[in-house]
């Protein structure tokens, strides 16, 4: 399967992810409109500090310690990719304590989200990786 | 306002009906121009700092910037221009010597520019690239004057060294220290791809790049660094660099800043001490000196390996390149007035040399009245801007090009000529590890094969129209140039017919 690898060596800090993906799940088609004067909610965050840093997103994990967690029967696996069912998700935050990565974050509206490698958006790849300036982050089969 | 402030050259124009705030040209401006106002939740900028180098323009997400010059202007005078006194200002200011970057912007004759080529019509069928075979392969150095047979009637294979070249262009020198490690991983990789070469520069050969060896050639400028045995045997070929199309007649001075790290040990200097490169070789002064050290390389390598001396293009280009090809030099590399440098005093880069096309013209008409144009091949550069400039320069006389401005500018350099600054936001002039990771050797390697090889299609295009198949055909084969709008002198320097003719 498909995953979203990051190359730290190449990762510049620019956050450019992290506004693509707010961009790429709005809904919207402009990103001025989607995003201006708005706090934003990514699916991928950038950690580090200026001599290190790297995107952090969901792994699409073998086993998913979020989906075994889940009280509410709301995260499952589908084709290999992780999904969230936010009609059915308490916030109860469960998947946040469990997660090794910090994969998963509250949504705006509360309900927790988590990349779901741009699969259900007009995107139809990840918009972290199409917009990355130098190929820090990458979507591809490995072994 | 004080009487040294000058006005910022250019000024940065954010939309603000698109800026979302996501601080990314703040975070990518090592010149600090861009910032948050976090009490106003805007963006702000601080125009004096800008060189115009367009990282943030090209990375900012909602297209919301862009730079633009200036029209705040002194009063128009059309022999004090704008800059002229601005220079004035800058120097009653510091007192020193005006440094730039990269080659003359100055409106100066580009020839290539008035240079026509050729099409077969009717009587001469052009030959279609994609249908029949079309040879783009030279082999550069020094050919056996004439066919010769030993007493049983065999051919005698004695040929000298040589250079092979899927294409004749070259990457030009440029030191690591000048350009980062990432560049030069690039330029390596891809030259190793395409089948041609990169060049050291003076800087020495990075540990990692001995591998790309065979597309490597090593230069040995007056400053040495980095001269060893294993470097001199790693490399395809030798160049002595006698002197910079951008700065003929004068050394380099890389600042102790930049000399840190691998660049330091690469170098065999230490840390921190700026590399003077002198203006000239301290043991060459006359083509017997410069004799013996070609012969000392040649030596020092078993003669397996070509010499190429660079020198760049001044008045008496054609006298001083004879004087090469009697020297024991296999190829010859003339660098032009318009080369790119990573610093150089501005006066000298703006007014000193002769034009590429007029240098290699000459050159190759001397050697050729000599009898000695089959002792060396000849490699010119000094801004080959594209595949036509190259066609040009073969038809001309050249066997090969050195391309390195269009390379920069594959490895996303905008041409801000702030070099000298070491704050290259595009990871490409700058030591800083921040910054020299923003050009990725997987992209800057794949854009430079890209590049290439759209210049080797355009290449065989522009033969086939001519009904050329092989780079050989054109070499020297002045009568498919006409020139437009030079006049007799330039037409009888360059060896061409004016249009029409």
């Amino acid at each position: 399967m498909k995953r979203v690898y990051v190359n730290e060596e190449w990762c510049l800090g620019c956050h450019l992810c992290e506004y693509n993906c707010a961009f790429a799940n709005s809904g919207l088609k402009d990103m001025a409109e989607a995003l201006k004067g708005k706090n934003i909610y990514p699916r991928i965050h950038v950690e580090g500090d200026e001599k290190i840093s790297y995107g952090v997103s969901c792994r699409h994990c073998e086993d998913p310690m979020c989906v075994k967690s889940c009280i509410a029967g709301a995260i499952s696996k589908v084709d290999g990719v992780v999904t969230i069912d936010r009609s059915k998700c308490v916030g109860c935050l469960t998947c946040v304590l469990v997660c090794p990565y910090g994969a998963l974050a509250p949504s705006e509206e509360g309900t927790m989200q988590k990349c779901e490698l741009c699969l259900k958006n007009s995107c139809g790849e990840p918009a972290c990786v199409t917009g990355c300036p130098n190929n820090a982050i990458v979507y591809e089969e490995r072994g | 306002m004080s009487i040294r402030f000058i006005y910022p050259e250019f000024e940065v124009v954010r939309n603000e009906n698109r800026c979302i705030a996501c601080r990314v040209c703040e975070r990518q401006c090592a010149n600090e121009v861009h910032s948050y106002n976090e009490d106003k939740k805007v963006m702000i900028s601080d125009e004096t700092k800008c060189v115009n180098c367009q990282r943030c323009v090209s990375l900012c997400p909602t297209r919301a910037l862009k730079i633009v010059k200036s029209d705040c202007t002194l009063r128009e005078n059309a022999n004090w221009q704008n800059d002229t006194i601005k220079e004035i200002y800058k120097q009653a200011g510091s007192g020193g010597v005006l440094l730039s970057s990269m080659g003359n912007p100055k409106p100066l004759p580009v020839y290539w520019d008035k240079i026509l080529i050729n099409a077969s019509q009717v009587t001469n069928p052009p030959i279609d690239p994609l249908r029949e075979p079309m040879e783009t392969r030279v082999f550069l150095g020094k050919k056996n004057g004439k066919i010769e047979r030993d007493e049983n009637g065999n051919l005698k294979c004695d040929l000298p060294p040589q250079l092979e070249l899927s294409m004749p262009v070259m990457f030009s020198a440029m030191s690591y220290g000048s350009i980062s490690y990432n560049a030069h991983a690039s330029l390596a990789r891809a030259a190793t791809e395409l089948g041609i070469l990169y060049n050291t520069g003076e800087g020495g050969l990075h540990e990692d790049f001995y591998v790309y060896g065979p597309n490597t050639i090593v230069q040995v400028a007056s400053g040495r660094f980095g001269v060893h045995e294993d470097y001199l045997s790693a490399g395809a070929a030798i160049e002595i660099k006698m002197g910079q199309g951008a700065k003929p007649g004068i050394g380099g001075h890389l600042p102790g800043a930049k000399i840190v790290g691998d660049v330091s040990k690469t170098r065999m200097i230490p840390e921190g001490s700026d590399a003077i490169s002198p203006a000239p070789h301290h043991d060459i002064y006359s083509i017997e000196d410069l004799r013996q050290l070609v012969f000392s390389l040649k030596e020092a390598t078993e003669y397996k390996k070509p010499v190429i001396v660079k020198v760049a293009a001044v008045h008496n280009i054609a006298a001083i390149a004879s004087g090469i090809a009697r020297s024991g030099a296999d190829i010859i590399a003339i660098d032009g007035f318009r080369g790119g440098t990573g610093a150089a005093p501005t006066r000298i880069r703006d007014n000193v040399g002769i034009p590429i096309e007029l240098a290699l013209a000459s050159v190759d008409q001397r050697l050729r009245d000599e009898g000695i144009r089959n002792n060396v091949s000849l490699v010119v550069g000094g801004s080959i801007r594209s595949a036509s400039d190259v066609i040009k320069a073969i038809a001309l006389g050249a066997d090969a090009c050195y391309v390195a401005t269009a390379a920069l500018l594959a490895l996303g350099c905008h041409l801000c000529r702030t070099c000298q600054s070491g704050k290259c936001n595009w990871g490409i002039a700058t030591q800083r590890p921040d910054l020299v990771k923003r050009l990725n050797p997987d992209l800057g390697s794949e854009r430079l094969v890209n590049l290439m090889t759209a210049w080797r299609h355009e290449i065989m295009e522009l033969m086939g129209g001519m009904g050329i198949n092989s780079i050989e055909a054109l070499k020297g084969n002045r009568l498919m140039l006409r020139g437009v709008g030079l006049n007799e002198k330039e037409l009888e320097i360059l060896g061409i017919s004016h249009a029409g003719e």
